[in-house]
């Protein structure tokens, strides 16, 4: 698992309160991991914060799941 | 009754009798303050008769990023993020429609409509995090009845009610309250100078018979501020003396 990959599941698994076996590359963050619209705003803050990067609002649209979000942030940083 | 030992406070026009008012009673029941307003020698005087807990945080609502700013400043100044805060900025530049300057019309906006909007969006993310937080608006009577002379004033705090309504909703989830207080006529230095006959039209309209004072305004902040309020969210409550019952 890439660096990335890794942070990611450890926010994932922080952030939603989560088990980390849920954290699958295909788990969406709604579907799969019960998230709240407002908790998939946060995290794309956190997301931002935590590797210095911008997800601009239409971006943030197609992270959908976790695997979404790694491979959205591996091409930024 | 109310303790707000530990939190943190911003209020803005702290210069004023409403918002002076409003950061007496908040630190009064434990919170440090983070005082803001345009005049800095008289938010000095404020904090020094405050003492501990009090913080000058002075800030001009008509210079975006120095509204941007505001909340970073008052959390630094605090030694953690705004938990409690209270947007009781606010001016008017009266007149009647037909007569009212656009500069008049975007002043009012910006400074009573707007940077309520930035601050507010500044100081919710770390009380997200922090899965607590108390906004609460200060807009007016005439935000919901209207008022002959004062479109853009009265546009200006109906917006603040639509505003936090909307907030409200969208952040109720996270132990996050969001409410409005309407004063009716409050006792100021503007109404000390009115003559009698003046004061006698006004009463006439106010079933309590008197003018509200700031302090009446102050225990609204602070009820709406307490954890016991933590239920209250989305609403307006009004402090008029029964001016309106709306």
């Amino acid at each position: 698992m890439s660096d990335v990959a890794a942070r990611v599941k450890k926010m994932v698994v922080e952030h939603l309160d989560v088990e980390e076996s849920k954290v699958t590359e295909n788990a969406h963050f709604i579907d799969d991991l019960g998230a709240d619209s407002l908790d998939t705003v946060e995290i794309i803050m956190a997301f931002e914060e935590e590797f210095d990067i911008e997800i601009k609002e239409d971006e943030s649209e197609n992270i959908q799941t976790v695997g979404d979000a790694v491979k959205f942030i591996s091409a930024k940083v | 009754m109310f303790d707000l030992t530990g939190k943190r406070a911003l209020v803005t026009g702290a210069t004023g009798g409403l918002g002076g008012a409003i950061a007496r009673q908040l630190h009064a029941a434990g919170a440090h303050v983070a005082l803001s307003g345009t005049r800095a020698e008289k938010l000095e005087g404020l904090a020094e008769e405050l003492g501990k807990g009090a913080f000058v945080t002075p800030c001009d609502l008509s210079d975006g990023d120095a509204v941007d700013n505001l909340a970073a400043q008052a959390s630094e100044a605090m030694g953690g993020h705004v938990d409690i805060f209270v947007s009781n900025a606010g001016l008017t530049r009266d007149g009647l429609l037909m007569r009212m300057k656009q500069e008049d019309w975007d002043l009012v906006q910006k400074v009573n409509l707007e940077a309520y909007f930035r601050l507010t969006k500044a100081c919710l993310r770390p009380m997200m995090k922090a899965r607590w937080g108390r906004i609460i608006g200060i807009t007016s009577v005439v935000g919901v009845t209207g008022n002959p002379g004062q479109a853009n004033y009265a546009a200006s705090k109906a917006g603040m009610i639509g505003f936090t309504k909307s907030i409200a909703q969208e952040v109720a989830s996270r132990n996050i309250t969001a409410n409005c207080i309407a004063p009716g006529f409050i006792g100021s230095p503007m109404t000390d100078v009115l003559t009698d006959a003046q004061k006698d039209a006004i009463l006439v309209k106010i079933p309590a018979g008197a003018l509200g004072t700031s302090d009446d305004i102050a225990a609204a902040a602070l009820y709406l501020s307490s954890t016991e309020a933590g239920y209250v969210t989305g609403q307006t409550l009004h402090v008029n003396g029964g001016m309106a019952m709306i």
